[in-house]
Protein backbone atom coordinates (compact mmCIF):
# COMPACT_ATOMS: atom_id res chain seq x y z
CA UNK A 1 0.00 0.00 0.00
CA UNK A 2 2.74 2.61 1.41
CA UNK A 3 4.53 1.83 -1.77
CA UNK A 4 1.74 2.26 -3.96
CA UNK A 5 0.83 5.26 -2.90
CA UNK A 6 4.47 6.54 -3.30
CA UNK A 7 4.59 5.59 -6.65
CA UNK A 8 0.93 7.56 -7.19
CA UNK A 9 2.81 10.67 -6.09
CA UNK A 10 3.75 12.98 -8.75
CA UNK A 11 3.00 11.01 -11.23
CA UNK A 12 4.23 13.18 -14.63
CA UNK A 13 6.79 15.05 -12.19
CA UNK A 14 4.82 18.41 -12.14
CA UNK A 15 6.50 21.57 -13.07
CA UNK A 16 5.03 23.23 -9.86
CA UNK A 17 7.85 24.06 -7.46
CA UNK A 18 7.50 22.06 -3.61
CA UNK A 19 5.24 24.62 -1.26
CA UNK A 20 7.22 26.83 0.76
CA UNK A 21 5.45 26.30 3.67
CA UNK A 22 5.18 30.21 4.66
CA UNK A 23 2.13 31.54 6.14
CA UNK A 24 2.95 35.01 4.02
CA UNK A 25 0.34 34.78 1.89
CA UNK A 26 -2.29 34.11 4.56
CA UNK A 27 -1.22 36.77 6.34
CA UNK A 28 -1.62 39.58 3.97
CA UNK A 29 -4.76 37.91 2.76
CA UNK A 30 -5.50 38.31 7.12
CA UNK A 31 -4.25 41.94 6.85
CA UNK A 32 -5.82 43.08 4.01
CA UNK A 33 -9.31 42.48 5.78
CA UNK A 34 -8.18 43.83 9.43
CA UNK A 35 -6.85 46.82 7.57
CA UNK A 36 -9.56 47.42 5.17
CA UNK A 37 -12.31 47.66 8.59
CA UNK A 38 -9.83 50.06 10.57
CA UNK A 39 -9.37 51.99 7.60
CA UNK A 40 -13.53 52.90 6.50
CA UNK A 41 -13.21 53.74 10.37
CA UNK A 42 -10.18 55.99 9.84
CA UNK A 43 -10.80 57.62 6.16
CA UNK A 44 -14.76 58.53 7.31
CA UNK A 45 -13.65 59.78 10.30
CA UNK A 46 -10.84 61.89 8.28
CA UNK A 47 -13.20 63.10 5.37
CA UNK A 48 -16.03 63.86 8.45
CA UNK A 49 -13.46 66.36 10.30
CA UNK A 50 -11.81 67.43 7.16
CA UNK A 51 -14.74 68.48 5.13
CA UNK A 52 -17.66 68.59 7.00
CA UNK A 53 -17.78 69.39 10.19
CA UNK A 54 -17.58 72.91 11.32
CA UNK A 55 -17.34 74.67 7.99
CA UNK A 56 -14.99 72.08 6.46
CA UNK A 57 -12.62 72.51 4.28
CA UNK A 58 -12.42 76.71 4.43
CA UNK A 59 -11.20 76.83 8.35
CA UNK A 60 -8.35 74.55 7.34
CA UNK A 61 -5.05 76.68 7.78
CA UNK A 62 -2.03 76.19 8.75
CA UNK A 63 -3.01 76.96 12.29
CA UNK A 64 -5.81 74.16 12.41
CA UNK A 65 -3.19 71.51 11.28
CA UNK A 66 -0.85 72.78 13.78
CA UNK A 67 -3.86 72.44 16.42
CA UNK A 68 -4.37 69.10 15.60
CA UNK A 69 -0.94 67.59 15.56
CA UNK A 70 -0.13 69.20 19.39
CA UNK A 71 -2.52 66.32 20.35
CA UNK A 72 -0.88 62.86 20.45
CA UNK A 73 -4.18 61.77 20.07
CA UNK A 74 -4.60 62.99 16.32
CA UNK A 75 -0.81 62.21 15.78
CA UNK A 76 -1.27 59.02 16.19
CA UNK A 77 -4.65 58.61 13.91
CA UNK A 78 -3.01 60.10 11.16
CA UNK A 79 -0.02 57.89 11.67
CA UNK A 80 -2.20 54.62 11.78
CA UNK A 81 -4.36 55.99 8.94
CA UNK A 82 -0.98 56.62 6.70
CA UNK A 83 0.56 52.99 7.86
CA UNK A 84 -2.61 50.79 7.52
CA UNK A 85 -3.13 52.81 3.30
CA UNK A 86 -0.03 52.49 2.55
CA UNK A 87 0.64 48.90 3.75
CA UNK A 88 -3.51 48.36 2.18
CA UNK A 89 -2.72 49.94 -0.91
CA UNK A 90 0.85 48.40 -1.69
CA UNK A 91 -0.45 44.96 -0.49
CA UNK A 92 -2.92 45.09 -3.18
CA UNK A 93 -1.14 46.52 -6.19
CA UNK A 94 1.37 43.59 -5.23
CA UNK A 95 -1.55 41.18 -5.83
CA UNK A 96 -2.33 42.98 -9.33
CA UNK A 97 1.16 43.30 -9.73
CA UNK A 98 1.49 39.22 -9.80
CA UNK A 99 -1.73 38.62 -11.56
CA UNK A 100 -0.49 40.88 -14.48
CA UNK A 101 2.86 40.38 -14.93
CA UNK A 102 4.16 37.93 -17.67
CA UNK A 103 7.54 38.46 -17.10
CA UNK A 104 9.91 37.37 -13.89
CA UNK A 105 11.80 40.37 -14.97
CA UNK A 106 8.37 42.53 -15.12
CA UNK A 107 7.46 41.50 -11.76
CA UNK A 108 10.90 42.36 -9.95
CA UNK A 109 11.16 45.28 -10.85
CA UNK A 110 7.81 46.70 -10.45
CA UNK A 111 7.68 45.12 -7.09
CA UNK A 112 11.06 47.44 -6.53
CA UNK A 113 9.38 50.52 -7.58
CA UNK A 114 6.32 49.58 -5.34
CA UNK A 115 8.23 49.09 -2.12
CA UNK A 116 10.68 52.17 -2.71
CA UNK A 117 7.84 54.36 -3.32
CA UNK A 118 5.97 53.04 -0.53
CA UNK A 119 9.18 52.92 2.22
CA UNK A 120 9.49 56.57 0.98
CA UNK A 121 5.66 58.22 1.45
CA UNK A 122 5.81 55.93 4.70
CA UNK A 123 8.96 57.81 5.84
CA UNK A 124 8.61 60.85 4.93
CA UNK A 125 5.32 60.97 6.60
CA UNK A 126 6.29 59.65 9.95
CA UNK A 127 8.95 61.67 9.80
CA UNK A 128 6.52 64.98 9.22
CA UNK A 129 3.98 64.15 11.85
CA UNK A 130 6.96 63.23 14.22
CA UNK A 131 9.09 66.16 13.62
CA UNK A 132 6.50 68.90 12.83
CA UNK A 133 7.11 72.23 14.32
CA UNK A 134 4.16 74.66 14.90
CA UNK A 135 6.63 77.65 15.16
CA UNK A 136 7.70 78.17 11.61
CA UNK A 137 8.27 81.89 11.03
CA UNK A 138 5.53 82.32 7.96
CA UNK A 139 7.46 83.89 5.57
CA UNK B 1 -35.11 28.04 -62.16
CA UNK B 2 -36.36 25.25 -59.70
CA UNK B 3 -38.66 24.02 -62.39
CA UNK B 4 -36.45 23.06 -65.08
CA UNK B 5 -34.13 21.21 -62.94
CA UNK B 6 -37.38 19.15 -62.03
CA UNK B 7 -38.75 18.74 -65.33
CA UNK B 8 -35.62 17.20 -66.63
CA UNK B 9 -34.71 15.08 -63.63
CA UNK B 10 -37.68 12.29 -62.42
CA UNK B 11 -36.19 10.99 -60.59
CA UNK B 12 -36.66 11.33 -56.12
CA UNK B 13 -34.42 13.30 -54.34
CA UNK B 14 -32.89 10.14 -52.63
CA UNK B 15 -31.52 9.06 -55.71
CA UNK B 16 -30.28 12.08 -57.18
CA UNK B 17 -26.20 12.06 -57.55
CA UNK B 18 -24.22 14.68 -55.51
CA UNK B 19 -23.95 15.37 -51.48
CA UNK B 20 -27.61 15.21 -50.00
CA UNK B 21 -29.23 18.52 -48.57
CA UNK B 22 -29.56 19.15 -45.13
CA UNK B 23 -32.16 17.79 -43.58
CA UNK B 24 -34.54 20.63 -42.02
CA UNK B 25 -36.46 19.18 -39.16
CA UNK B 26 -40.81 19.75 -39.31
CA UNK B 27 -41.14 22.23 -36.60
CA UNK B 28 -37.80 24.07 -36.65
CA UNK B 29 -36.47 27.40 -37.06
CA UNK B 30 -32.99 28.75 -38.52
CA UNK B 31 -30.77 30.26 -35.55
CA UNK B 32 -27.53 31.36 -36.52
CA UNK B 33 -24.46 30.02 -35.16
CA UNK B 34 -21.47 31.88 -34.30
CA UNK B 35 -18.72 29.68 -33.86
CA UNK B 36 -14.86 30.98 -32.92
CA UNK B 37 -13.01 28.78 -35.89
CA UNK B 38 -9.24 28.16 -35.40
CA UNK B 39 -6.80 25.81 -37.64
CA UNK B 40 -3.40 25.99 -36.81
CA UNK B 41 -2.28 24.92 -39.66
CA UNK B 42 -3.34 28.12 -41.80
CA UNK B 43 -5.04 30.39 -39.17
CA UNK B 44 -2.20 32.83 -37.07
CA UNK B 45 -5.41 34.36 -35.45
CA UNK B 46 -8.83 32.75 -34.43
CA UNK B 47 -12.00 33.85 -36.35
CA UNK B 48 -15.80 33.92 -36.53
CA UNK B 49 -18.00 31.81 -38.49
CA UNK B 50 -21.41 32.12 -38.84
CA UNK B 51 -23.85 28.91 -40.06
CA UNK B 52 -27.76 29.04 -40.28
CA UNK B 53 -28.88 26.04 -38.22
CA UNK B 54 -32.51 24.73 -37.47
CA UNK B 55 -33.45 24.26 -34.65
CA UNK B 56 -35.83 22.64 -32.31
CA UNK B 57 -36.89 23.84 -28.86
CA UNK B 58 -36.28 20.70 -27.67
CA UNK B 59 -32.07 20.53 -28.92
CA UNK B 60 -29.48 21.37 -27.46
CA UNK B 61 -26.51 23.93 -28.11
CA UNK B 62 -24.48 20.64 -28.45
CA UNK B 63 -27.26 19.22 -31.03
CA UNK B 64 -26.47 22.23 -33.12
CA UNK B 65 -22.63 21.99 -33.37
CA UNK B 66 -23.24 18.33 -34.43
CA UNK B 67 -25.60 19.77 -37.41
CA UNK B 68 -22.79 22.20 -38.13
CA UNK B 69 -20.08 19.11 -38.27
CA UNK B 70 -22.29 16.62 -40.09
CA UNK B 71 -24.11 18.80 -42.64
CA UNK B 72 -22.35 21.89 -43.04
CA UNK B 73 -18.95 21.65 -42.77
CA UNK B 74 -17.00 18.86 -41.05
CA UNK B 75 -13.90 20.63 -40.53
CA UNK B 76 -15.32 21.95 -37.67
CA UNK B 77 -13.49 20.25 -34.02
CA UNK B 78 -15.12 19.85 -30.86
CA UNK B 79 -15.02 17.33 -28.03
CA UNK B 80 -18.17 15.06 -26.57
CA UNK B 81 -17.85 12.17 -25.53
CA UNK B 82 -21.52 11.20 -23.46
CA UNK B 83 -23.02 14.11 -24.29
CA UNK B 84 -25.17 13.76 -21.13
CA UNK B 85 -23.76 16.55 -18.84
CA UNK B 86 -22.08 13.31 -17.12
CA UNK B 87 -18.09 13.06 -19.01
CA UNK B 88 -17.33 17.18 -18.93
CA UNK B 89 -15.96 17.07 -22.30
CA UNK B 90 -17.56 19.08 -23.83
CA UNK B 91 -17.07 22.58 -21.85
CA UNK B 92 -17.59 25.60 -23.96
CA UNK B 93 -18.03 28.96 -23.69
CA UNK B 94 -21.91 29.74 -24.99
CA UNK B 95 -22.85 33.24 -25.44
CA UNK B 96 -19.88 34.17 -22.84
CA UNK B 97 -20.71 32.15 -20.37
CA UNK B 98 -18.86 28.78 -19.75
CA UNK B 99 -21.37 25.64 -20.13
CA UNK B 100 -21.51 22.21 -21.29
CA UNK B 101 -23.36 22.11 -24.43
CA UNK B 102 -24.91 19.17 -24.17
CA UNK B 103 -26.80 20.71 -21.26
CA UNK B 104 -27.92 24.15 -22.55
CA UNK B 105 -31.47 23.86 -24.15
CA UNK B 106 -32.51 25.80 -27.44
CA UNK B 107 -35.53 26.35 -25.33
CA UNK B 108 -34.05 28.80 -23.40
CA UNK B 109 -32.34 30.57 -26.08
CA UNK B 110 -34.76 31.46 -28.61
CA UNK B 111 -35.60 35.25 -29.03
CA UNK B 112 -39.42 35.08 -29.28
CA UNK B 113 -39.73 36.53 -32.44
CA UNK B 114 -36.75 37.74 -34.23
CA UNK B 115 -33.40 35.82 -35.24
CA UNK B 116 -31.52 34.12 -32.64
CA UNK B 117 -27.75 33.92 -32.94
CA UNK B 118 -26.12 31.53 -30.33
CA UNK B 119 -22.12 32.27 -30.07
CA UNK B 120 -19.76 29.45 -29.14
CA UNK B 121 -16.50 29.53 -28.03
CA UNK B 122 -13.42 27.29 -26.97
CA UNK B 123 -13.03 27.87 -23.40
CA UNK B 124 -10.84 30.89 -22.26
CA UNK B 125 -7.28 30.39 -20.30
CA UNK B 126 -6.08 27.28 -22.24
CA UNK B 127 -4.25 27.11 -25.59
CA UNK B 128 -6.39 26.68 -28.27
CA UNK B 129 -5.61 23.55 -30.17
CA UNK B 130 -8.12 23.90 -32.77
CA UNK B 131 -11.39 25.70 -33.04
CA UNK B 132 -13.40 24.43 -29.88
CA UNK B 133 -10.37 21.78 -28.61
CA UNK B 134 -8.13 23.23 -25.89
CA UNK B 135 -5.08 21.88 -24.43
CA UNK B 136 -6.24 20.38 -21.19
CA UNK B 137 -3.23 19.37 -20.02
CA UNK B 138 -2.63 22.78 -17.95
CA UNK B 139 -5.26 21.73 -15.98
CA UNK B 140 -4.75 18.38 -15.05
CA UNK B 141 -1.19 19.67 -13.90
CA UNK B 142 -2.78 21.55 -11.23
CA UNK B 143 -5.23 18.94 -10.07
CA UNK B 144 -2.51 16.58 -9.64
CA UNK B 145 -0.54 18.86 -7.98
CA UNK B 146 -2.88 18.90 -5.10
CA UNK B 147 -2.80 14.95 -4.68
CA UNK B 148 -6.63 13.99 -5.21
CA UNK B 149 -6.42 10.49 -4.21
CA UNK B 150 -6.81 9.50 -0.73
CA UNK B 151 -3.69 9.32 1.31
CA UNK B 152 -3.65 6.90 4.66
CA UNK B 153 -0.01 6.18 6.58
CA UNK B 154 0.02 3.15 8.90
CA UNK B 155 -0.86 -0.31 8.49
CA UNK B 156 -4.05 -1.43 6.06
CA UNK B 157 -6.90 -1.52 7.93
CA UNK B 158 -8.54 -5.44 7.76
CA UNK B 159 -11.99 -3.74 7.91
CA UNK B 160 -13.91 -1.40 5.78
CA UNK B 161 -13.08 2.44 6.28
CA UNK B 162 -16.46 3.26 8.11
CA UNK B 163 -17.62 6.69 7.91
CA UNK B 164 -20.93 8.66 9.39
CA UNK B 165 -23.49 10.15 7.17
CA UNK B 166 -22.25 13.38 9.23
CA UNK B 167 -18.55 13.14 8.26
CA UNK B 168 -19.78 12.40 4.57
CA UNK B 169 -21.81 15.45 4.34
CA UNK B 170 -19.23 17.76 4.66
CA UNK B 171 -17.53 16.93 1.25
CA UNK B 172 -20.79 15.56 -0.68
CA UNK B 173 -20.82 18.46 -2.91
CA UNK B 174 -17.18 18.47 -4.23
CA UNK B 175 -18.02 15.05 -5.06
CA UNK B 176 -19.67 15.94 -7.83
CA UNK B 177 -17.05 17.36 -10.02
CA UNK B 178 -16.57 15.91 -13.54
CA UNK B 179 -13.44 17.74 -14.17
CA UNK B 180 -15.00 20.23 -17.38
CA UNK B 181 -12.88 22.92 -16.68
CA UNK B 182 -16.28 25.18 -16.62
CA UNK B 183 -14.87 26.62 -13.71
CA UNK B 184 -11.09 26.94 -13.47
CA UNK B 185 -11.82 28.51 -17.25
CA UNK B 186 -14.36 31.36 -15.69
CA UNK B 187 -11.74 32.30 -13.14
CA UNK B 188 -10.02 36.07 -13.97
CA UNK B 189 -7.19 35.33 -11.82
CA UNK B 190 -6.73 31.91 -13.89
CA UNK B 191 -7.22 34.15 -17.48
CA UNK B 192 -4.28 36.28 -15.79
CA UNK B 193 -2.07 34.07 -14.58
CA UNK B 194 -2.16 30.30 -14.97
CA UNK B 195 0.20 29.27 -11.78
CA UNK B 196 -2.95 29.62 -9.82
CA UNK B 197 -4.26 26.62 -9.04
CA UNK B 198 -7.60 27.55 -10.12
CA UNK B 199 -10.70 26.17 -8.52
CA UNK B 200 -11.33 22.84 -9.83
CA UNK B 201 -8.25 21.64 -8.73
CA UNK B 202 -8.61 23.59 -5.03
CA UNK B 203 -12.51 21.80 -5.20
CA UNK B 204 -10.87 18.11 -5.60
CA UNK B 205 -8.15 18.98 -3.23
CA UNK B 206 -11.57 20.21 -0.56
CA UNK B 207 -12.78 16.57 -1.61
CA UNK B 208 -10.15 14.71 0.54
CA UNK B 209 -9.23 17.49 3.04
CA UNK B 210 -12.49 16.92 4.30
CA UNK B 211 -12.78 13.34 4.05
CA UNK B 212 -12.55 11.74 7.72
CA UNK B 213 -10.55 8.77 6.28
CA UNK B 214 -8.30 11.07 4.52
CA UNK B 215 -4.54 11.76 6.62
CA UNK B 216 -2.92 14.01 3.78
CA UNK B 217 -5.05 16.97 4.95
CA UNK B 218 -1.81 18.87 5.69
CA UNK B 219 0.13 18.34 2.86
CA UNK B 220 -3.16 19.31 0.80
CA UNK B 221 -3.42 22.54 2.71
CA UNK B 222 0.52 23.38 2.96
CA UNK B 223 0.36 23.35 -1.24
CA UNK B 224 -3.05 25.96 -1.32
CA UNK B 225 -1.02 27.71 1.49
CA UNK B 226 1.43 28.94 -1.07
CA UNK B 227 1.61 31.90 -3.26
CA UNK B 228 -0.76 29.88 -6.32
CA UNK B 229 -3.04 28.90 -3.91
CA UNK B 230 -6.26 29.68 -2.09
CA UNK B 231 -5.99 32.91 -1.29
CA UNK B 232 -5.37 34.41 -4.99
CA UNK B 233 -9.28 33.76 -5.01
CA UNK B 234 -11.12 36.76 -5.29
CA UNK B 235 -14.95 35.74 -4.57
CA UNK B 236 -15.88 36.68 -8.18
CA UNK B 237 -18.26 33.76 -7.98
CA UNK B 238 -17.79 33.05 -11.66
CA UNK B 239 -16.76 29.29 -10.51
CA UNK B 240 -19.89 28.80 -8.69
CA UNK B 241 -22.01 30.26 -11.36
CA UNK B 242 -20.09 28.33 -14.32
CA UNK B 243 -20.12 24.69 -12.80
CA UNK B 244 -22.90 22.43 -14.65
CA UNK B 245 -23.09 19.83 -11.67
CA UNK B 246 -24.20 22.71 -9.62
CA UNK B 247 -21.21 22.79 -7.16
CA UNK B 248 -20.67 25.70 -4.68
CA UNK B 249 -17.19 26.34 -5.65
CA UNK B 250 -16.24 29.39 -3.94
CA UNK B 251 -18.17 27.81 -0.89
CA UNK B 252 -15.71 25.17 -1.28
CA UNK B 253 -12.30 27.20 -1.21
CA UNK B 254 -13.48 29.58 1.74
CA UNK B 255 -13.69 26.78 3.35
CA UNK B 256 -10.39 25.93 2.79
CA UNK B 257 -9.43 29.11 3.52
CA UNK B 258 -11.10 28.79 6.81
CA UNK B 259 -9.46 25.43 7.59
CA UNK B 260 -5.98 27.05 6.64
CA UNK B 261 -6.77 30.14 9.10
CA UNK B 262 -8.03 28.51 12.47
CA UNK B 263 -5.68 25.60 11.67
CA UNK B 264 -8.43 23.07 12.05
CA UNK B 265 -10.06 20.69 9.00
Amino acid sequence: MSTESMALDKPRSPRRPAARRSNFELHSWVFMRISGVLLVILVLGHLFIMNILDGGVHRINFAFVAGRWSSPFWQFWDLSMLWLAQLHGTNGVRTIINDYARKDTTRFWLKIVLYTSMVLIVAVGTFVIFTFDPNIPAD
Amino acid sequence: MSRAVSSEDTRSEAERPGPKPAPVPEGSRPVSVKIQRFNPEFDDEPHWETFEVPALPTDRVLNLLHYVKWYLDGTLAFRRSCAHGVCGSDAVQINGINRLACKVLLKDMLAAGKQTTITVAPIKGLPVQKDLCVDMEPFFEAFKAVKPYLIAYGNEPSRERIQSPADRERFDDTTKCILCAACTTSCPVYWADGSYFGPAAIVNAHRFIFDSRDQGAEERLDILNDVDGVWRCRTTFNCTDACPRGIQVTKAIQEVKRALLFKRV
